[in-house]
Parts: structure tokens; C-alpha cells; sequence
């Protein structure tokens, strides 16, 4: 037993293991063995683990000067350097004193108050300072703090009550001292590890690596390799990995593809037209004011589409909303604040039908980041032309994408979009939080802005579906903006998407 | 959205039925109204802008009644004839046209109503009415005015009267110049010579058009029982249903309704105008949109759960509905009173053929390499600031600035990505090394050949952070995507600012410029407080892309 037990010790324990029997601290060892002191640490460790022997730590805190601390050792304290300008006059101004000693004002009122509390000035009025006959006394003594930096470095141990009281001051001035840790190591050798220490296999070479040259030379044959201790665990390695986002995204687009929808694409400057217009938002909606949409400084405009479509969406604006619309509003250019502006693109191109279109894609807000809010995330969008399309249909599409993304429980109530009618919101059932989440929103759109941009009346499905809250779910994380201001570590340590 | 709070009892008084907060829970979302929480025994609801006749207590009481089946159908209000005029001068037609008017009788004030009533002022005037924009709400006690009232436009010099809340009187200009509420509603009003305004047969003013009423002749307080209501705006329609949903409002206060005389230059109008409109539907157009096969029968059943009315084939709207302009919206008052979680599901057998878009597959080829490579992929904004961009880079671009960000850390577009890459080894300094990441997305320059004036490009960035990074470890893992994509490129010396000089090479391929690589400047580490050398490459995957197709 303990033979196999020495044929698993690596070259590092094989070293210290002897040692022990005189040496029991860390340092001592390393400079014994000619190893690092991490390498000694891990043979600790190790042998530890094997009951070999047992590790003893030890902190010390140790008290030393700190930057401060280290220039008044030459100088002299600030308030040594006060009383010293008194060795030639008897009274003398705060401004005086500041010169002669060549103080920083903070030095100085420092040492004002240090003077102050041990009775050792008398001020009047505009700072004229004198010395109390106890201030003359130390002109020529040694401070109690003096004393005590003087034996610096020293451990805390050591340190009288009274010195401690001392100390307690001196911690209070700033960068004067400073107390480290500071850690020794002893082992103590069981049973075991006594018998063990003293065997001469110890002496033994075992083969710690195979090499080439081994192979080469056919030196590996008869030779003993250390067994290594194979239930022990090894440090990570991480793998090149796709951001847990761009995997939910591929997932996501795998879905649409499975269901027969084509990708759409397109910038995400847009002007107000594609983002507001050409759904039928009246210039004056809410939602296009500035707490809501972030606008370009400059360029400020964008271009128009062609004048057929310009006038139809004119006219429907006019009909519907009964105000004048303004070509130079539409213009103005914005970060799309939905992916729609690319499903009113692609109506404006359609040569095909049935179709079905499918977009995943940057959108922006003008919000304040928070745990919960970003100014920039992703929607997924979806729109089915046909002219068989109706309300089961969108409620049917809904259902399925959710059921793959792991939703079994899918809830719609009544919504509002100026371009959709009916419309509706989704919710899905959490089911390890237990309550319901809005996930996005849908409807059929509006015959108004269909005709503008087909030129024809068509039932046309669309759905805008947020992806962040079902991927901040996925992988618990409760920071929405963690999603895009990584941490590498959870990133390199994260579960691959797997729904 | 406005958010507003309905008094939970108030609502079951009016609606005459108690509901737990579980059902009110449950079937408030289902009418159409977000759900916001219940909290003692107010009921924070957020009201979409499609239906402005729900932000009071009673107009949402009136539409929960009859949609839970309490009352249903469309309501017949009577209204009386006061056969008082209100005269409105025809120099208005440039400012704000239109007034519509009524008079509500025998109404007891209280606190808890004037309160209501005013909330529900302030809410249309947000949203209904676009900031007054649109329209504007007066509310004047009865008995201190005389009629004929006169709606009037005049020199703002001219215009004088102690407003509400003011001490003394102040002229038009005073009140836009002194007054909170006329500093805030200045702007409708200092482009025009005349103001609008309303007088009465007594020469006083009411009230300043739309800022201000006057303390003495439009406050309404708990002793008031007679109110003369006026709205007033640019466009006829907006006025006539804001006053309906005001009207209607106080009649379920309690109120009796009177109408008045509106007499315009060339015509006389009678206000208000609380008749149905009707508007034709085709069921077979409903059926069809809504996947549903519902008859006549139906039809009326299920409008009456939304207040409607249906006769001879027509929807009855009743006056205080706004949002009803097309057969689509009567389908989705169908739909909601159908109950949109009782429609079966389906999906239509619809052949199409399915497609990824070229740049997205492409995008996915590239990354794949790179995680072969074992980099990891970080996600990263388009939105970023002029000191992340350039001052800290040593760069300097024309970056594209946003209007109205509400944080400086993001207030303009990105125009090159290594910037967020070295912000994120910035923030993960605590992280163990080497980090090699990279990410892509947009850059965005200004560029009139384009519909927007911007062009955007697609960019690869990558970094490789470690104690031991060089110019040959980044070559190589460009040369190795370069490698994998069959393309040979040609390096040559370049030179930019944040990159350390003689280490800096810009890549072409096809003669065409397409990446910039090379060590991160030291000035660069320093400013951004990284302590590992950088070395990085930026990759034009827009360009690359048309190379290669």
C-alpha cells in the first residue's frame, strides 16, 4: 500500500517528502529543495490530501511604514518638524511655522491638532502659536509615537497595550503606517508521512512524462511511470464559444426557417418614414416624440421612396388621421425602434404571393440602462401575405414559435399598435418563476397600410417578439445589461443553448 | 401610454357587481386594457392611446359593465336644448377653428369627482389632444357666466383677466411669459397676431385658448352644480369626441346633458353630438379575417358586449368611441368580445420556400472559424461616445452624433468596433488571461450615396489580450480566416495613431483596402487602464462579402 502510494507521488512531494524529517516551514524547504515556494505549496497540498501530513497556517500581522511613515523616519514627523521651529523664537505665526518647517497646510494643521490635544501650544488669536512649558519639554523628547515607528517593522503581537492605544492614532494619519498579513506555512508529518519520509524508494526515479526521445530510444522499457491520482481535479480549459445571445438568435432563425419563412434585413438608421409612416403612426404620435426615439444629429434626414408610395401613405394619413401630413417629417432620420420598418420594406418590394418573411435584428429605445431596460436589443419579426391569412393563423404561428422555444403555455389579450388590427400581446407562462411574461406583440396589419405599400388589400400577419427577457431567463441572469457588457468568465463558463 | 388609477370601488359601484382582485386580474387585460397591479383599492391600469373614453373611472366602469355582460348594447343619452349660443368669430380660422360645447345640469361636485374630472382633463390633454395641440378642455361654472358666449380672437395686448391660481390680472403676453402653465404652452400660441380666447355677454374672459382658464369665471369647486364645458382645437372631429367622452363621463357623475348653438361664419352646428355613427359591414369580410363563421345574431351579441349597436348591417358606434374608422376595427371589437384565447390555433398549409439572408449565412461561416480558433464571441452595442471611440483610442473620426441620448455613454453610432472590444477587456481586467475575443456589428460614417446618409458596415473586430501577444500571433489567426476562405491578401505598412508605428499593417485584397491590423499603442492600454498588450484586427466584412460573390 504504501508502495503504490509512493508510486502516485509527483516529482514535487517525492522532494519534500524527505526533507521533513528536519525541516517543517515552507521557506526553509523551498530553499532546500531549490523549489518555488508555490511548487512546495502544492506538494503541501497534495500530501495533505494523501493524510501524508498536515498543514499548518499562520498569520501574522505585521506593522509597517507606510509611504509617509517612510519619509518622516528622514525627515521627521510633521509635529517634530512644528516644535523645531521654536527652538530659535518664542512665539511665532501659523504661516511662519509652515514656512520654516517647510509643512504641506495639511501637515500643518495636522500637527496643530496633534499639539493641540497633548497641551503642548497655546493659539490666539490669528494663529500666533506659542509653546506650553510641556511644549518646550518636548523640544528636546522623544514623542511616544517617535518610539513606536522607530521599532517598525513589527508584529502586532508584540505591541504593549499601551503601544496599541499609540497605534490607534497612528492609524488615523493618513499613509504614516500600514499593517499586511503576513502567512507562514508549517507541516507537521503523521503517522503515515513519518514512515513514509524515511523510505528509500523515495530515492527511486520514476518516469514523470513520456517523451519522444523515450520512444526514440526505447528507453520507456522497464521504466516506472508515477501513477498519477486520477480522481483529482484539473484546472479549465475553456472552449471558443458563440455568445449565449448569437446562440439563442441561431436557434430562433432555425425555427422560422423550419416553418418556411425567408430572412429580411436591412439598417438600422432608418428614416421615419419606414419606421413611422409606412405604419400608419401619425406624425404626431406619442411615440414618435423624443422620450421614446433616438433621432440623428447629423445627417439629420434621410431620402424618400418614390412618389406612388409617398402619396398613398399621404392620402391614408390624411383619410384616416385627419391632419396634414409632411413629407419633411418622414425624413428625419431615427434608430429604428422596431424591425417592422423592414416588413414595410419588404411589402414595398413584394412580387410574390403567398409569402413569409422573417427578420432578427438590433432595435433601439432612448432609455436609461438599467437592470431591466437597454437602449439597444433584439426583436424577432415575422409576417405571412396570403390571401387565406386570418386571426387563427397569427394566434397559430405564435403558439408554435413559442412551444419551441419552450413555452407550453401561451396567453393573448387585446393590444395596440397604430398599425395592426386586430392586435394583440403575448404572454407565456414562466414556469419556474410561476407567472406570466410578456413577450411581444402582434396583430393583422392594417388594411391602410398594406394598400400603401402593396397597392392592394391582403391579409397580412405580423408579430414583433422580444428575445433578451427569454434569454436573461435561460440562463438566469438577473442584469439585462449583462447580456451585453460581459463578463468573460460567464461567458467562458455558460451552457450552450439547449432547447 | 398613460397610466392612470381607477378607484376599485367606485368601479364595482358603477358597474353594480364585487369582483375579487383575481378576476379583476384576470379579465381587465382580456377588454383590452394593460394590467399594471392592484394596490388597496386602487387599480393601476395603463390605457392603450386607441382608447381615450377609458381614463376615467366612469368611462372604464361603462365599457367593463358591458363587457362582463352586466349592460350591454349601445347607450341612448337624452339631451336637452338649452338654446344658448356660442358665437365664434371667424378670425379664429387660421388659429384654432373649432369649438364644440355643451352644458351638464344638476351635477353634485364632491372632491372625489372633481378630482376625477380633472385627472381625466389632464390625460386627454396629453394624449387625445397631443399636449393641447389638437384640441384643449374647458370647464366653467354655470352661474358665473352669461350667455351668448363669444369664442374670439384677439391682440394678446388686449387680452386681460386674473387666471387661475394668479394673483392679479395679467395680460395674454404676461400669462405666456409669467405663468407656469403659459410658459409651458407658449410655444402653440407666439407664432400667431391674434389669440384665441372666450368672453362672455358679461365682457369677461373665461378663459386663454389652451392655456389658462380665469379665477373668476372658470373654477369649478365643490359648490358648483351647472358646468359649460368647452373644447376647442384644429380639427372638428377630435373636439366633438373629446367632448362626447367628457359628456359622457359626467353623465355617469350624475349630470344631465344640454346642448348649445355653435354659429360659425357660414354655418350653425349643434353641439354636442352624442348620435351613433354607422359604419357597414361586411360579415364575410369579418369571418374571413377573423377565421370565424359568426351570423347576424352573433354580430349583435358581441358588439353589444363592446357598447355597440348593429342594425340593417350596420355597426352603431356610439359617440364616445374614437378608434373606429375601418370594417378592421369592428373585427377587433369581434375578436375581443369573442374572447381572444377561445379562437382555435392553426397554421395554414402556406408553401413557401425558406432562405437565410447571404450576409447572415456568410456571418455564421466567419464566427464558426473563429471559434475553431478558440475565441469567444462577445456581444457588444452600436451606440457608444466620442471618448470611448477616439479620445481614448488616440483616433479621431466624424462620428455620427445622436439628437436626444439620454446618457453620454451612449450618444453617438460606433464608426469602428475595436473600441468596444478593448472596453471589454477593460472590464475584465479580474478575469484570467489570455482573452481572446471578438465581435461584430455595424460601423456607421456618413455617406450621401446612400437613403439614409449613412453607410453602415458590417465588421469583424478581434483582439487577442496576453502577456506574450505580438504582429505575428494577430496575422495569424487573420492569415488562418484568410486561409479558410481561399483568399490571398497583401499587407502593407500603414499607419494610425492607435497602434504602436512599424506595427501596423492595412490589408488589401483585389486591390481593395479591407482590414487594418497590428499592435494596440501603449497610450492606448494606459488610457484604457489594461496592463496586458493588445493586439487586434478590424475586418470589412461588407467588402469582403462582395469580393467574394
Amino acid at each position: 500500500m504504501e508502495k503504490e502510494l509512493i508510486s502516485k507521488l509527483h516529482s514535487f512531494e517525492r522532494k519534500v517528502l524527505p526533507v521533513l524529517q528536519e525541516l517543517k516551514e515552507l521557506k526553509a524547504i523551498a530553499q532546500k529543495t531549490g523549489l518555488q515556494e508555490i511548487e512546495v505549496m502544492r506538494a503541501f497540498q497534495w500530501l495533505q490530501n494523501k493524510d501524508i501530513l498536515k498543514i499548518k497556517k499562520d498569520i501574522k500581522e505585521i506593522v509597517n511604514l507606510d509611504i509617509n511613515g517612510q519619509s518622516y523616519i528622514k525627515k521627521g514627523l510633521p509635529e517634530r518638524r512644528f516644535l523645531n521651529a521654536f527652538k530659535t523664537k518664542e512665539t511665532l505665526k501659523a504661516e511662519e511655522i509652515k514656512k520654516l518647517s517647510d509643512l504641506s497646510t495639511e501637515e500643518l494643521n495636522a500637527s496643530i491638532g496633534i499639539l493641540k490635544r497633548k497641551n503642548a501650544i497655546d493659539i490666539k488669536p490669528g494663529l500666533i502659536i506659542s509653546l506650553t512649558s510641556k511644549g518646550k519639554d518636548l523640544i528636546n523628547k522623544e514623542t511616544e509615537e517617535e518610539k513606536l515607528l522607530k521599532k517598525l517593522p513589527l508584529n502586532l503581537e508584540k505591541f504593549s497595550k499601551e503601544e496599541k492605544l499609540i497605534l490607534e492614532g497612528l492609524k488615523r494619519r493618513k499613509g504614516l503606517i500600514n499593517i499586511t498579513l503576513e502567512k507562514t506555512f508549517t507541516v507537521e508529518l503523521t503517522e503515515l508521512g513519518k514512515t513514509l519520509s524515511k523510505e528509500k524508494i523515495l530515492k527511486e526515479t520514476f518516469v514523470n512524462n513520456l517523451t519522444p526521445e523515450m520512444l526514440r530510444t526505447g528507453s520507456w522499457v522497464g521504466a516506472k511511470f508515477r501513477h498519477y491520482d486520477v480522481e483529482i481535479n484539473v484546472p479549465l480549459i475553456y472552449p471558443g464559444k458563440l455568445h449565449p445571445l448569437t446562440q439563442a438568435i441561431n436557434y430562433i432563425k432555425k425555427i422560422w426557417l423550419e416553418l418556411g419563412f425567408k430572412e429580411m434585413t436591412g439598417p438600422l438608421v432608418d428614416t421615419s418614414f419606414w419606421n413611422f409612416d409606412a405604419l400608419f403612426t401619425p406624425q404626431d404620435h406619442p411615440a414618435r416624440e423624443m422620450q421614446d426615439t433616438l433621432f440623428i444629429k447629423d445627417p439629420k434626414n434621410g431620402k424618400l421612396p418614390n412618389q406612388k408610395i409617398l402619396n398613398q401613405v399621404k392620402l391614408q394619413h390624411e383619410k384616416g388621421w385627419k391632419y396634414k401630413w409632411n413629407p419633411e417629417t418622414a425624413k428625419r432620420l431615427v434608430l429604428r425602434t422596431h424591425t417592422t420598418p423592414l416588413s414595410a420594406r419588404t411589402l414595398s418590394n413584394l412580387k410574390q404571393l403567398p409569402a413569409k418573411y422573417f427578420s432578427i435584428g438590433r432595435v433601439f429605445r432612448n432609455e436609461t440602462l438599467d437592470w431591466s431596460h437597454l437602449a439597444e436589443f433584439t426583436q424577432t419579426e415575422g409576417i405571412v401575405i396570403d390571401e387565406n391569412a386570418n386571426f387563427k393563423h397569427l394566434i397559430g404561428y405564435l403558439k408554435e414559435f413559442f412551444l419551441k422555444m419552450g413555452y407550453k403555455k401561451v396567453r393573448f389579450s387585446p393590444g395596440f399598435f397604430p398599425y395592426t388590427e386586430p392586435s394583440l400581446e403575448v404572454f407565456v407562462f414562466d414556469e419556474t418563476k410561476n407567472k406570466w411574461l410578456e413577450l411581444g406583440g402582434a396583430g393583422i396589419l392594417r388594411p391602410e397600410v398594406v394598400k400603401s405599400l402593396l397597392g392592394k388589400e391582403i391579409p397580412v400577419l405580423a408579430w414583433g417578439l422580444g428575445i433578451e427577457r427569454i434569454v436573461k431567463d435561460y440562463y438566469k441572469i438577473n442584469d439585462i445589461r449583462e447580456l451585453y457588457l460581459a463578463d468573460l468568465k460567464h461567458i467562458r463558463e455558460s451552457k450552450i443553448w439547449m432547447k | 401610454m398613460p397610466k392612470i388609477t381607477i378607484n376599485k370601488n367606485t368601479l364595482m359601484k358603477l358597474v353594480g357587481k364585487k369582483f375579487t382582485d383575481k378576476e379583476l386580474e384576470e379579465k381587465i387585460p382580456m377588454l383590452g386594457v394593460d394590467m399594471e397591479y392592484i394596490e388597496g383599492n386602487d387599480l393601476i391600469v395603463e390605457i392603450f392611446p386607441n382608447r381615450p373614453d377609458l381614463l376615467s373611472d366612469q368611462g372604464f366602469a361603462r365599457a367593463f359593465k358591458s363587457f362582463i355582460g352586466k349592460k350591454t348594447g349601445l347607450i341612448k343619452y337624452k339631451i336637452k336644448d338649452s338654446k344658448e349660443k356660442v358665437i365664434v368669430d371667424s378670425k379664429l380660422s387660421n388659429i384654432r377653428p373649432y369649438t364644440a360645447c355643451a352644458i351638464i345640469k344638476t351635477i353634485k361636485f364632491n372632491d372625489e369627482n372633481i378630482t376625477e374630472i380633472m385627472q381625466l382633463q389632464e390625460k386627454l390633454h396629453i394624449t387625445f389632444c397631443r399636449n393641447r395641440k389638437k384640441a384643449s378642455i374647458g370647464i366653467y361654472p354655470l352661474d358665473k357666466i352669461k350667455f351668448p358666449i363669444y369664442y374670439k380672437a384677439l391682440e394678446p395686448e388686449k387680452i386681460k383677466f386674473q387666471p387661475l391660481d394668479e394673483k392679479k390680472e395679467l395680460t395674454a403676453i404676461e400669462i405666456l411669459n409669467k405663468t407656469p402653465k403659459g410658459k409651458f404652452y407658449k410655444h402653440l400660441l407666439e407664432d400667431f397676431k391674434l389669440y384665441p380666447c372666450f368672453v362672455d355677454s358679461n365682457n369677461n374672459f373665461m378663459s386663454l385658448i389652451p392655456v389658462i382658464n380665469s379665477e373668476l369665471t372658470g373654477k369649478v369647486t365643490e359648490k358648483t352644480k351647472n358646468v359649460f364645458i368647452e373644447v376647442s382645437g384644429i380639427d372638428l372631429n377630435t373636439i366633438n369626441q373629446c367632448l362626447n367622452i367628457i359628456v359622457t363621463t359626467l353623465v355617469d357623475m350624475g349630470g344631465e346633458i344640454y346642448s348649445l348653438q355653435i354659429q360659425y361664419k357660414n354655418q350653425k352646428i349643434k353641439t354636442p353630438n352624442l348620435s351613433p355613427s354607422e359604419l357597414k359591414i361586411d360579415l364575410n369580410y369579418i369571418n374571413k379575417i377573423l377565421g370565424l363563421k359568426i351570423n347576424e345574431n352573433d354580430t349583435e351579441k358581441y358588439l353589444a358586449k363592446m357598447g355597440l349597436g348593429y342594425k340593417n348591417k350596420k355597426a352603431l358606434i356610439p359617440g364616445y368611441r374614437t378608434d373606429i374608422m375601418h370594417q378592421i376595427d369592428i373585427a377587433e371589437e369581434i375578436a375581443i368580445a369573442y374572447g381572444y384565447n377561445n379562437f382555435e390555433h392553426s397554421i395554414p398549409n402556406i408553401a413557401t420556400a425558406a432562405e437565410e439572408d447571404k450576409i447572415e449565412k456568410f456571418k455564421s461561416l466567419i464566427k464558426q472559424i473563429l471559434i475553431g480558433l478558440n475565441f469567444t464571441e462577445i456581444n457588444t452595442f452600436h451606440l457608444s461616445n466620442k471618448k470611448s471611440q477616439c479620445n481614448k483610442m488616440n483616433h479621431d473620426f466624424d462620428l455620427i452624433e445622436l439628437e436626444n441620448a439620454l446618457t453620454e455613454d451612449y450618444n453617438a453610432l460606433r464608426a469602428w468596433l475595436i473600441p468596444s472590444l478593448i472596453e471589454t477587456l477593460h472590464r475584465n481586467k479580474h478575469n484570467e488571461y489570455p482573452q481572446n475575443i471578438f465581435t461584430m456589428g455595424y460601423s456607421f460614417s456618413k455617406d450621401n450615396k446612400f437613403e439614409t446618409n449613412i453607410k453602415e458596415e458590417l465588421k469583424l473586430a478581434v483582439c487577442l489580450a496576453s502577456a506574450d501577444v505580438d504582429y505575428t500571433k494577430i496575422r495569424q489567426v487573420l492569415n488562418s480566416l484568410f486561409l479558410s476562405l481561399n483568399l490571398t491578401p497583401i499587407y502593407k505598412e500603414s499607419n494610425c495613431p492607435s497602434f504602436i508605428a512599424g506595427r501596423i499593417a492595412e490589408v488589401l485584397i483585389k486591390g481593395k483596402s479591407i482590414a487594418t491590423l497590428g499592435e494596440i499603442s501603449p497610450l492606448v492600454l494606459t488610457q484604457w487602464n489594461l496592463e496586458t498588450p493588445v493586439a487586434a484586427f478590424e475586418l470589412n466584412l461588407s467588402v469582403l462579402f462582395e469580393i467574394l460573390h
